[in-house]
């Protein structure tokens, strides 16, 4: 059954559409991340043009990240204070990134840039994981205790000015790195399509030391804002939200999510975080190939005159 | 230079041709031959499961010369063209290693879409240069670059990767039996619309040629449509995009949040 994208122009087989949001809320659910990272990739290998697959997936984070949020602030695991911190930055990220976005089109050259910045990030970010997973498997297997941080720690980090009191967090914490940390991600999600948890959980433990039980949920309070200033301001400018697409990985997506959960509480935490690790380097290694491999057809036509 | 030269060309023909035709034809010339045509339909709607369409074109010769008819010298071509717009072609060059797009050329006012339907192979049908001068044929479509031109052969190139990317997609296609005569007088033409056809006001063109030259032309609108909600859909994202970003994060809000309603676990 084919269904037609209104903002994309054109016919997809809906039941990959559908799969897609599944597989993707499956293992967002499992692994606990927003999965903007995988939607935005495998949306553009379905020949999705790019400018929609960011843009759209930024708006499917939206729903993912949303339900995760309601939970932690239920348990209350969510610094609100921390979390605004963060979204100013991010918001401010997210507004450069737009226009770097707009101008990287014109330019011709916006396919090339998400791809790069997604193999870098992802290429990074994979091999750290794996590595700190394949370390505590190993740990584990030999009986040995994790090694837990010293507490008390300083680092540069803690010298900055403008300190402020997160009560829930129990810090005392630089309002500085927080607001960096936020718009360095915001910049990801309007140039990436993703939320950004998977740079900004890592940053916010073990570069702010922030207590690991509340960095999810505050993380994801400010994906949820992020990303839904994004779809706004991509819709206004780009006009390159798909509703229709949008709908579909989001129904999808909630519904997989919630299995994912299920299977994911039975893998242990090491396990499953070389999962994720091996999967985020395929993908970044899917899209690198794409890059360096000479293509079938070096021309390509797009609509419109653009400034050279 | 290279540009001028189909226009003289023509020019020159456009002298000669009158001469020429009167000598053998002088009875027949004072009953002017006339053309008329007719679509199946004068829009097409693109609905949410559009895969493509088919359009009709009827058409009648009127007045034709019998003996013109009895030896097949008669050509039709009839043509679809989608609305204008600037078209930038782009071509990829390794640099570091990494293929990314170094030089672009844009063509001024290309159609979107253009199909095309013809009782022969229409370079048997009229002359290259002249085909050239009124625009009829995916080959002879004027690419018109602008700005500054590096050289004739990266020109040549770019028009080449246009028409081939145009092919490829399926917005430009040709059948070169598109066009059948149903009766001595009467044609039809079928023309095939791909399933991304871009929607707004489309030109049925229909060229008329009698022995290797055109004696007439006639045009109709078909207008391409999006329907219902694509057409809602669309009109909201580009009429009132901070209405349709309000309704895509709330569709999201209410999908998420419904989901950890639903399946609350207590």
């Amino acid at each position: 059954m084919t269904v037609y994208l209104p903002i994309a122009e054109l016919s997809v087989n809906i039941f990959i559409i559908l799969g897609m949001g599944a597989a993707v809320g499956f293992l967002s659910g499992m692994f606990g991340v927003g999965g903007g990272f995988l939607i935005t990739p495998l949306l553009i290998f379905y020949n999705i043009p790019p400018v929609v697959a960011v843009a759209t997936g930024a708006n499917q984070v939206v729903a993912s990240s949303i339900s995760g949020a309601i939970s932690h602030f239920r348990r209350g695991t969510l610094d609100m204070k921390l979390g605004t911190v963060l979204l100013a930055g991010g918001l401010a990220g997210a507004t450069v990134g737009i226009w770097i976005f707009s101008w990287l089109r014109r330019l011709g050259q916006l396919d090339l840039f998400v791809s790069l910045l997604y193999v870098v990030l992802l290429g990074i970010v994979g091999s750290l994981m794996l590595n700190e997973s394949v370390r505590a498997l190993r740990r584990s297997a030999r009986n040995e205790p994790p090694i837990t941080k010293r507490p008390g720690q300083h680092i540069w980090v803690h010298r900055l000015p403008f300190k402020m009191r997160f009560k829930k967090s129990k810090i005392y914490l630089s309002a500085v790195p927080v607001v960096v940390l936020g718009f360095a991600i915001g910049i990801l999600t309007s140039i990436m399509g993703v939320g950004g948890g998977f740079i900004m959980v890592p940053a916010m433990i073990y570069l702010l030391r922030i207590p690991t039980n509340v960095v999810v949920g505050t993380s994801l309070f400010q994906i949820i804002f992020v990303t839904a200033y994004t779809t706004m301001v991509q819709a206004a400018t780009n006009y390159s939200v798909d509703i229709v697409l949008a709908s579909i990985l989001m129904v999808a997506g909630v519904i997989g999510a919630q299995y994912g959960v299920r299977v994911g509480q039975k893998l242990r935490g090491e396990q499953l975080r070389a999962l994720l690790a091996l999967l985020v380097l395929a993908v970044g290694i899917r899209l690198a190939i794409a890059l360096v491999i000479k293509p079938e057809e070096l021309y390509s036509v797009a609509v419109g005159a653009f400034a050279n | 230079m290279l540009r001028l030269a189909p226009l003289v060309i023509a020019a020159f023909l456009a002298i000669v041709s009158p001469t020429s035709a009167q000598v053998p034809f002088g009875e027949a010339s004072t009953v002017k031959e006339g053309l008329e045509i007719g679509t199946s339909t004068s829009e097409i709607a693109i609905t949410s499961d559009f895969r493509g369409a088919d359009l009709t074109v009827f058409g009648a010769l009127t007045n034709a010369d019998e003996l013109f008819l009895a030896i097949g010298q008669y050509d039709v071509i009839v043509t679809l063209e989608g609305p204008r717009d600037y078209a930038t072609v782009r071509r990829k060059e390794r640099v570091l290693g990494i293929w990314m797009n170094t030089n672009s050329m844009t063509f001024e006012l290309v159609p979107e879409s253009y199909s095309l339907a013809s009782t022969r192979e229409i370079d048997t049908i009229d002359e290259e240069p002249s085909l050239n001068s009124i625009g009829v044929g995916i080959n002879h479509l004027a690419l018109t670059p602008t700005g500054y031109i590096g050289n004739a052969v990266d020109l040549s190139d770019f028009r080449d990767a246009y028409r081939r990317l145009k092919l490829a997609s399926g917005l430009y296609q040709r059948d070169t039996s598109g066009v059948r005569f149903v009766s001595s007088s009467l044609f039809r033409a079928s023309l095939r619309l791909p399933a991304n056809i871009p929607d707004g006001v489309h030109t049925v063109r229909a060229y008329l040629f009698k022995g290797r030259e055109l004696i007439h032309e006639r045009e109709l609108p078909l207008r391409v449509v999006k329907t219902g909600l694509e057409q809602a859909i669309t009109d909201t994202a580009h009429n009132r995009p901070i209405t349709y970003g309000f309704l895509c994060v709330m569709i999201a809000v209410i999908t998420g949040w419904g989901a950890s309603l639903i399946f609350r676990k207590d």
